[in-house]
């Protein structure tokens, strides 16, 4: 016997229960734009903060890889006019934030693979929204890591050799950089089939990118193919470039290399490229992507 | 005109073995204020026309409209009328019932306080107290389908979709959703769900759209599917399954097609045209033929005999969950 629903149903006026209000009229595309970004932002630092093992993660690795790399390497490692763990800061700052981004990646195959993109996808949402809440929340993990690097730095001895103004401004390029590169990881993370393949081609890329540069040797050390290669290298300049601000260089002069001797400006030439050509990727990516 | 309106939708998809197409044409008509079941086995193409339809997804071919939006021209604009729930809820592990739903809210553009109060209303109205300030991650299937229900419901939805909203879950944890659902359409909600099970479409809606191969094979009320395949069928419980045979020589004599034998060796039945005479000619003979029964009677077809009728082979509705996947998805 069927139990057919009741004919004659009134769709607007019979309504018994309280409902929530129709949403409201469209938001301007900026406020919007804003408001869907702060709540996805919200939203993962929510998620953050009650999961013990990203945050160990973000906060025992970077003291570790400090203490690990100044204390085995520091006697061994010679650096000219420079103490080693002066020289390594910066290399390891760099290394942890690149590493850190690539958790937008993970995250958002993750989301994916959850079905959460589909629940955000059928919401009238900014489609930029849950891009820019990734890579912000991410920004901020990146932000507490180098944070923590820089006290246990400062506690086996590194210290700024410049001004505040050149110290803030390290500490900004190399946020700038890993923001960036978070929206480069995030359109990887969007076209994979699982979080894992980002986590497992991250480590096989990144190590070898991040260790073929000069952040943790000088790169005039280096076999000759390698030192090419670490001089053209972006993690290189984003090192060197730390390294100048901080006042930590030595009297090391820079390899004569255009990228090596304008850091500075090469490290915010690709942050800029970056995002340039990755932000639009995203989101045209994202407007097109759904789970299973 | 009718609230969701969809024509000649194709959708196909490129593949190592050549083009797949998961829709192949496909119309759809859903007046305002009713609910409409899609129902079909596991590729049919049901949960394509959703994505469709949800904005989730572009058709190779065709046109969408819901109360008069083009989906595919202003999806935008179709997301501030749809609520959607899926097959496999939609929601966030890491965060509470209540953050879950005051996020939705927030993302639907209702004002802080007013998302706020929307969640806790419904986490109170679908009684997820209990998940209400625990992360979701940790709970049943059924809580994470009635809160990923709830999600779709935080606005006021002018249309609902719902994609196989209980595959999966457990007999009672079906039953109360069913109810839930229920009660929402009896509001006045326009809905269009999906399912493989043929009682679940019988349940809930007022029109079945059979779905298979991506195209629509049959339409129609539920009586009215039923009455496609012709009146009634007379079943016969033999106490003797020895008598099986003599059975079904008396069976097909008075019926319309040919009688068979269910599994159990023991219960025959036929289609026929004038049901209770028919009934009563086959109860005479057997009574004549000294053959004892359990039990006699007449039963409408189910929509499974419509289904083996119409598309030759029958649901899949014993089919585990686990291997559930739209070929198209």
């Amino acid at each position: 016997m069927s139990v057919l629903a009741p004919e004659g149903r009134q769709p607007e006026n019979s309504r018994s229960r309280a409902r929530g209000g129709p949403a409201s009229e469209a938001p301007s595309e900026l406020s919007m734009w804003f408001s869907d970004g702060w709540t996805v932002t919200k939203r993962n630092l929510t998620k953050l903060k009650r999961s013990p093992d990203m945050l160990i993660f973000a906060v025992l690795q970077p003291i570790m890889f400090v203490l690990l790399f100044s204390q085995i390497y520091g006697g061994s490692i010679q650096v000219e006019g420079s103490d080693y763990t002066q020289y390594l800061m910066a290399g390891i700052f760099a290394q942890t934030v690149i590493f850190g981004s690539t958790f937008s990646g993970s995250a958002m195959a993750q989301d994916l693979k959850d079905g959460i993109i589909d629940r955000f996808r059928t919401l009238p949402m900014s489609s930029s929204a849950v891009l820019i809440g990734r890579t912000n929340s991410d920004l901020v993990l990146n932000a507490l890591s180098v944070v923590i690097m820089m006290a246990t730095g400062f506690a086996v001895g590194w210290r700024v050799n410049a001004s505040m103004s050149s110290f803030f401004a390290g500490l900004g390029l190399l946020l700038l950089f890993s923001y960036a590169f978070s929206w480069v990881m995030a359109l990887l993370g969007m076209s994979v089939k699982s979080p894992e393949v980002i986590n497992n081609a991250s480590f096989m890329i990144l190590f070898p990118l991040t260790f073929i540069s000069n952040a943790f040797v000088q790169s005039q050390n280096l076999p000759s193919a390698l030192e090419t290669f670490a001089n053209w290298n972006p993690v290189s300049a984003l090192v060197q470039a730390a390294r100048e601000l901080f006042g930590n260089t030595g009297t090391v002069p820079a390899p004569d290399v255009w990228p090596m001797q304008n850091a500075v400006l090469t490290v915010l030439i690709g942050a800029a490229l970056m995002l340039v050509v990755f932000v639009p990727l995203c989101i045209r990516k994202f407007t097109l992507i759904s789970s299973r | 005109m009718a609230i969701i309106e969809a024509e000649g939708l194709k959708k196909t998809y490129s593949s190592k073995s050549g083009p797949v197409h998961a829709l192949d044409g496909m119309n759809l008509s859903v007046p305002q204020g009713t609910v409409k079941a899609l129902l079909g086995p596991n590729g049919a193409g049901k949960t394509t026309v959703v994505k469709i339809l949800t904005t989730l997804i572009q058709p190779t071919a065709g046109t969408a409209h819901i109360d008069g939006i083009d989906v595919l021209r202003d999806p935008k604009a179709a997301r501030r009328i749809i609520g959607v729930s899926g097959q496999y809820a939609a929601v966030d592990e890491g965060l509470t019932g209540l953050e879950n739903l005051e996020m939705v809210g927030r993302l639907y553009h209702l004002g802080a306080r007013e998302a706020r109060r929307r969640a806790q209303q419904l986490i109170d109205q679908f009684e997820l107290t209990e998940a209400g300030n625990r992360p979701v991650k940790g709970f049943s299937g059924g809580m994470r389908r009635r809160i990923d229900l709830a999600g779709a419901l935080v606005i006021n939805p002018k249309i609902l979709f719902l994609d196989e909203p209980t595959t999966g879950l457990d007999p009672r944890s079906r039953l109360a959703l069913w109810g839930i659902i229920k009660d929402l359409v009896n509001d006045g909600t326009t809905l269009l769900l999906t399912t493989q099970y043929l009682e679940e479409a019988d349940q809930l809606s007022d029109d079945i759209a059979v779905i298979d191969g991506g195209r629509t094979i049959a339409e129609g009320t539920s009586d009215e599917l039923k009455a496609q395949i012709g009146g009634h069928r007379v079943v016969v419980s033999l106490v003797d399954s020895a008598d099986a045979p003599r059975a079904l020589e008396i069976l097909g004599r008075h019926g319309d097609g040919e009688p068979s034998v269910g599994g159990d060796g023991r219960t025959v039945e036929v289609a026929v045209t004038d049901g209770p005479r028919a009934l009563q000619y086959i109860l005479s003979d057997l009574g004549e033929g000294g053959i004892d029964l359990h039990d006699a009677g007449m039963r409408r077809p189910s929509l499974d005999d419509v289904f083996l009728k119409l598309t030759g082979h029958r649901t899949e509705e014993t089919q585990e969950p686990a291997t559930q996947k739209e070929a198209a998805a």
